[in-house]
C-alpha cells in the first residue's frame, strides 16, 4: 500500500473512532490536545486501525505515538513487516 | 429527624414509543395511541414474539456529544435525552451543582453492548473487545453520563430493582430532595434491551404477549391477555424543592406527596397472589404521604398484560383502599406504551403528575373483554376528564421489589 493511501485511510479512521471532522485529523494533529483522544480512545483506535489496515500493533509499541503522523508512520512500519 | 421539606415535579423528559418530549408523551397516552409496532431493528422472523415498542426517529447527537454517543450504550442515549428533555421543561433551572441529584435507574444496563462483544469475543478473539465495553453496559453509566453531560456533582446513583428501577428512583430522588441532601433532583429510568436475546428470555419465562397484532397485544387488565410487551424508553422527572421552584416561578405538574417500597419476599418472578407486598407499598406511601385512601381518585397501575399481575393488582388496591377502591380510575399507560422495564416507573410517574395537573385520565386501551378477576373501573379505551387530588403511580419488578409514588395536586 502506498504511504499517500495509508495517510488516507489512517485519517479516515481516526476521524471515525474520534468523532472529529477529518479536515481536523491532520499528520501533525496530537492526539490528546488536538483531538480530545484519551487513552480508552487510543486503545479503540488502534482495534480500528489493525482492522481496517490488516496490521498487528502491539499496545506497548503505541506509546510513543502522540501525533497521527506517528501513528502513519507506525502502520507503514507495520505493514512492511507484514510484507 | 430533619425537616420534611416539600418536593414539586417542575419538568417531564420522556422518550418513548408513543412520544418524545412532554407535550408529543401526553397526547399520544391521552389519544389512547399505541407506541407497539414490528420489529424494525433486526430480523426477527425466528423469533416467537415479532412485536415490540421501538423509540423511533432519536439522534443521541442531538442531546450529547458526538464521541460520547459513539462509546455508549442506546440505553445511555435514552437517558441523556430524557435528561435534556427533562431540564429543559423545568425552564433550565439555575442551580448549584452540587446540590443537583441524579438517581437514574435501569432493570438491564447495556445489554446489546455486551451482545455485540461477546461475539466479538468468540469470533475475533480477546484482543479485539472494545475497552469501552465495561463503562458503556455497566447499569450506572447512564446515571455518570447525565451527571457529565450537565455538569450535577451531587449525589449519583443508580437503583437497579426490574421492572420498579423507575419508580424506585423518583421515590428516592424525592427523599434525597425531601430530606435535604439536594435542592434538585433529576430522577427517572431507562431502558433498552429490545434484542433477539432478551425477547427469547422473557418469552421462555411466559412473560411476553403472543399476540401478533402489534397494537393489540398489549391489553391489562382484560380476559384476554397473554403477556406484556417488550419496550424502551428513557424517563426522568425534575424533582425540586418547593420553596425553590416558588420563588422562580417555576410550571409545577405536581407534588410528590409520598413514597413506599417493599419485598414480596415470595418467588423471584410470580407475585404475592393476594399482592401482599404491592398492599404494603401502596399503604406506606399512603402513609408517607399523610393521605387517606378516599383522597385517590386515580392510579397509574403497573398493569402488565400478564395474567398473574393484573389479578394479583387489582386484589391489592382493593385491600390497600378498601371500599373506596371501586371509585378510583385506574389506567394501565403499558396498554400504549408496552413495558420498558427499568424505565416503567418513570415514564408512569411521569403520567401520573400529568393527570394530576391536567385532570385527564389516560385511558387503559385494548380494554374489551371484562375479566372477573379484574373488577375494577380500568378507564377502558377512552380518556377521562376528571378531578384528580391524588394519583398514585404502582410498580412491581421481578426480585419481588415493589414500589409506589404519590403525586398530588401542589
Amino acid at each position: 500500500m502506498e504511504r499517500q493511501e495509508v495517510e488516507e485511510r489512517v485519517r479516515k479512521v481516526l476521524a471515525e473512532q474520534l468523532a472529529r471532522e477529518p479536515e481536523e485529523v491532520t499528520l501533525e494533529a496530537r492526539f490528546e490536545e488536538d483531538l480530545d483522544a484519551d487513552s480508552l480512545d487510543l486503545v479503540e483506535a488502534v482495534l480500528a486501525l489493525e482492522e481496517e489496515l490488516g496490521v498487528k500493533i502491539p499496545e506497548e509499541e503505541m506509546d510513543g505515538v502522540k501525533t497521527v503522523g506517528q501513528a502513519v508512520e507506525l502502520v507503514l512500519a507495520k505493514q512492511g513487516q507484514a510484507a | 429527624m430533619t425537616e420534611r421539606r416539600r418536593v414539586v415535579v417542575t419538568g417531564i423528559g420522556p422518550v418513548t414509543p408513543v412520544g418524545i418530549g412532554r407535550p408529543a408523551f401526553w397526547e399520544a397516552l391521552v389519544a389512547g395511541r399505541s407506541g407497539i409496532g414490528q420489529v424494525t431493528r433486526f430480523d426477527a422472523s425466528d423469533l416467537p414474539v415479532r412485536i415490540a415498542g421501538e423509540v423511533e426517529d432519536l439522534d443521541p447527537t442531538a442531546f450529547m456529544d458526538r464521541k460520547d454517543a459513539r462509546r455508549t450504550d442506546r440505553f445511555v442515549h435514552l437517558a441523556a435525552a430524557a435528561a435534556r428533555l427533562a431540564w429543559d421543561d423545568a425552564g433550565t433551572p439555575r442551580a448549584e451543582p452540587s446540590r443537583v441529584a441524579v438517581v437514574l435507574s435501569t432493570g438491564i444496563g447495556g445489554l446489546s453492548t455486551m451482545i455485540a462483544q461477546q461475539r466479538t469475543l468468540m469470533e475475533k478473539g480477546a484482543d479485539r473487545v472494545s475497552p469501552f465495553m465495561v463503562p458503556a453496559l455497566m447499569p450506572n453509566a447512564a446515571a455518570g453520563q447525565v451527571a457529565m453531560d450537565l455538569g450535577f456533582t451531587g449525589p449519583n446513583t443508580c437503583i437497579t430493582t426490574a421492572c420498579a428501577a423507575g419508580a424506585h428512583a423518583v421515590g428516592e430522588g424525592y427523599r434525597y430532595v425531601r430530606d435535604g441532601l439536594a435542592d434538585v433532583c433529576l430522577a427517572g429510568g431507562s431502558e433498552a434491551v429490545i434484542t433477539p436475546l432478551a425477547m427469547a428470555g422473557f418469552a421462555q419465562m411466559g412473560a411476553l404477549s403472543r399476540n401478533p397484532d402489534p397494537q393489540r397485544a398489549s391489553r391489562p387488565f382484560d380476559a384476554g391477555r397473554d403477556g406484556f410487551v417488550l419496550s424502551e424508553a428513557g424517563c426522568l422527572l425534575v424533582l425540586e424543592e418547593a420553596g425553590r421552584a416558588a420563588a422562580r416561578g417555576a410550571t409545577v405538574y405536581a407534588e410528590v406527596a409520598g413514597y413506599g417500597a417493599s419485598a414480596d419476599a415470595f418467588h423471584i418472578t410470580q407475585p404475592e397472589p393476594q399482592g401482599a407486598g404491592a398492599v404494603a407499598a401502596m399503604e406506606a406511601a399512603l402513609a408517607d404521604a399523610g393521605i387517606a385512601p378516599e383522597e385517590v381518585d386515580h392510579i397509574n397501575a403497573h398493569g402488565t398484560s400478564t395474567a398473574l399481575n393484573d389479578a394479583a393488582e387489582t386484589r391489592a388496591i382493593r385491600k390497600a383502599l378498601g371500599d373506596h377502591a371501586g371509585r378510583v380510575a385506574v389506567s394501565s399507560t403499558k396498554s400504549m406504551t408496552g413495558h420498558t422495564l427499568g424505565a416503567a416507573g418513570a415514564v408512569e410517574a411521569a403520567a401520573a403528575a400529568l393527570a394530576v395537573n391536567t385532570g385527564t385520565v389516560p385511558p387503559t386501551i385494548n380494554h374489551e373483554t371484562p375479566d372477573p378477576e379484574c373488577d375494577l373501573d380500568y378507564v377502558p379505551n377512552e380518556a377521562r376528564r376528571a378531578e384528580v387530588r391524588v394519583a398514585l403511580s404502582n410498580s412491581f419488578g421481578f426480585g419481588g421489589q415493589n414500589a409506589v409514588v404519590a403525586l398530588r395536586r401542589a
